[in-house]
């Protein structure tokens, strides 16, 4: 039996993509399928130096097709399997994504955004929330947490594998470049230790038994004849995620009560949008700060509340209104007014936050 | 009295008259896949992956573990299963559209990494499902929906030569052979090998099934025969191509 691959608690200055490795290993993630995409390379280097000591595994398939429907493939065996990508590699995973959706199989996938459209940039962005978070044919039946800091990076990156696992939609950690490439301190822990129960898994073919005989062949299909038969497994899969929605969603919120303006944020934009919101406050001003952890399924109930006190509300993201569409499908019928500043591929300092509020506040 | 042929055991009795086609060839190449699941004993180790495309009607042919993937995506998904469980035997379902165009490149991979699986592709020489267009496998001059004056080899190229191609890439251990359900005993040694070179841990293996579709041939039984044992027989050659073991040194 191999060791645990942390033992007690151990603090650590790494990068985002290794802080990912590590957490898969810690959450017993028992295989790894992958093709390489910057920035998201260095999950698979680190895991691959570290599971020969493990007893893990990891395929390098030929493209991201390939390296979601192997982790379609891994999961199906009854495994913890995942895999990461970015960009266009995350276009081409949107294929095997669906199939997961549509056999409610719990894969795991790390988003690591980089600039888009196309190849664009290998460096960092938010543009990849609506297609990680309604990519596919289908109705968007997946979770996605987008992560703000390297200790979040590693608490979600072992949630996402309960998440998946209990609920059987597949499960996103949504980073992006600056997260994968930069260190920061953080504490790594065995999630036993912290009283984290990992949710077992179990085998959808391959069980012990003489199929037909012993028990039931399993016979999984996404196909369907008639459009009644296809609408009454929609509505099975729909009610179960309206079910689990609430109990999935989070967010992070302060000084929302008294605002006047309160700025929307998520991932790593929300590090600045929290430092403005508290300098903004030390200077006078009636600003609030809310943060949607979970991008599918959105925080409503805590959203709508919020909203349904601001003035303004000031969405701030790294792309071209992508978050800002989905805070405005939840917060429909709110009388706040809606600003935003939006950086397509480009990072946003406090500085800029600062400046845009101050702008409107005249 | 008549005696009925017996089904392969493995077969799933309540999912049958199966829902090919009168006159397909997939019953047949199931039937050969089935009694080679029977004759090597594996039914419930068996896990088998179908296509989309007319194989996406064997999601619940057998009673073996059995999964409908994408089009073209079957062989990275049970590349997938067998790597996670070695202990399974998979099987990868597919037409040849699916195998030569839009999973060419898994195809291709799963045949250089020598994956420990086997594939079994079902030509007949066009796209059945989606109701006759030409494909990889189409002959110069056979008219298809999309080649409707037949297919022009200068601006559409040959037949895919898949068996060949995958013999040439494949590393020792890989199975490799083209079989035609005009001759089912020669099809179920083919496949039964294949599985067997799976089980052995030898490396990937790979079966062509010449196959029938009347529908969209728009022949009747004598011509549907015809098609198959003259026309496909001068593009596409019946035989193994590669079989594990010390190869013999050219020239000696």
């Amino acid at each position: 039996m191999p060791e645990k691959p942390i033992q007690g608690e151990k603090r650590m200055f790494v990068t985002g993509n290794e802080v990912v490795a590590w957490a898969a290993l810690a959450a017993g993630a028992e295989i790894m399928y992958g093709y390489p995409i910057t920035p998201q390379n260095e999950i698979m280097h680190y895991w691959t130096r570290m599971i020969p000591k493990y007893g893990r595994r990891f395929l390098q398939t030929e493209d991201e097709l390939s390296a979601g429907f192997t982790t379609v493939g891994g999961v199906l065996a009854g495994r913890r399997a995942f895999t990461a990508t970015a960009g266009p590699g995350n276009t081409l995973m949107q294929e095997p994504i669906s199939m997961a959706e549509a056999m409610r199989l719990p894969i795991v996938v790390v988003v690591q955004q980089r600039g888009g459209p196309s190849t664009a940039t290998v460096i960092y962005s938010q543009q990849e929330v609506t297609l990680t978070t309604l990519g596919g044919n289908g109705e968007g039946l997946r979770v996605v947490y987008s992560t703000a800091t390297h200790q979040e990076l590693f608490d979600y990156t072992i949630k996402s594998f309960n998440t998946a696992w209990k609920y059987r939609f597949p499960t996103f950690v949504l980073g992006d470049g600056y997260q994968a490439k930069m260190r920061e301190s953080l504490m790594f822990y065995d999630p036993a230790e912290r009283g984290i129960e990992m949710v077992p898994t179990d085998a959808y073919v391959g069980r012990p038994g003489m199929p037909g005989v012993d028990r039931a062949p399993t016979h999984m299909r996404n196909t369907y004849n008639m459009e009644e038969e296809l609408y009454d497994v929609l509505q099975g899969y729909l009610a179960d995620f309206a079910k689990a929605a609430p109990e999935i969603a989070e967010h992070e919120a302060f000084d929302t009560e008294d605002a006047d303006l309160v700025i929307i944020s998520h991932g790593v934009v929300s590090r600045a949008c929290k430092m403005a919101v508290r300098e903004l406050r030390e200077q006078g001003y009636k600003v609030g700060y809310f943060r949607p952890i979970t991008l599918r399924p959105m925080p409503e109930k805590a959203m709508r509340e919020m909203a349904g006190k601001a003035k303004q509300l000031l969405v701030v993201e790294s792309a071209q209104g992508q978050l800002d569409r989905l805070v405005k499908e939840v917060i429909y019928g709110s009388t706040a007014e809606m600003l935003s500043l939006f950086k397509p591929g480009v990072g946003v300092t406090s500085e800029e936050v600062i400046t845009r509020v101050k702008e409107i506040k005249g | 009295m008549t005696v009925q042929p017996a089904m392969p055991k493995c077969w799933r009795v309540e999912t049958k008259p199966h829902k090919f086609c009168p006159g397909c060839g997939h019953g047949l190449v199931l039937k050969a896949l089935g009694q080679a699941i029977d004759e090597l004993g594996i039914q419930d180790k068996v896990v088998f992956g179908c296509d989309i495309g007319c194989s996406l009607l064997s999601w619940d042919f057998f009673n073996v573990d059995t999964i409908q993937t994408h089009h073209g995506r079957t062989n990275p998904v049970v590349t997938g299963i067998k790597r996670a469980n070695p202990d399974v035997i998979c099987v990868a379902y597919m037409g040849d559209g699916g195998g030569y165009a839009i999973g060419s490149q898994h195809l291709v991979s799963s045949a250089t990494r020598n994956e420990r699986i086997t594939a079994i592709l079902v030509n007949n020489t066009q796209y059945g499902m989606t109701g006759g267009q030409m494909a990889p496998t189409t002959m110069p001059g056979q008219k298809t929906e999309t080649s409707p004056y037949g297919r022009d080899a200068d601006t559409t190229g040959s037949p895919t030569q898949g068996p060949e191609m995958v013999a040439a890439i494949a590393p020792e251990g890989a199975y490799v052979a083209r079989g035609s359900v005009a001759n089912m005993k020669q099809l179920k040694n083919y496949i039964k090998k294949a599985l067997e070179n799976q089980m052995a841990g030898n490396g990937f293996s790979f079966v062509e099934a010449l196959s029938l579709c009347p529908t969209n041939w728009r022949t009747n039984a004598k011509d549907t025969w015809k098609f198959l044992e003259e026309d496909m027989y001068k593009y596409f050659k019946v035989g193994e191509l590669k079989v594990p073991g010390p190869r013999e040194k050219e020239g000696q």
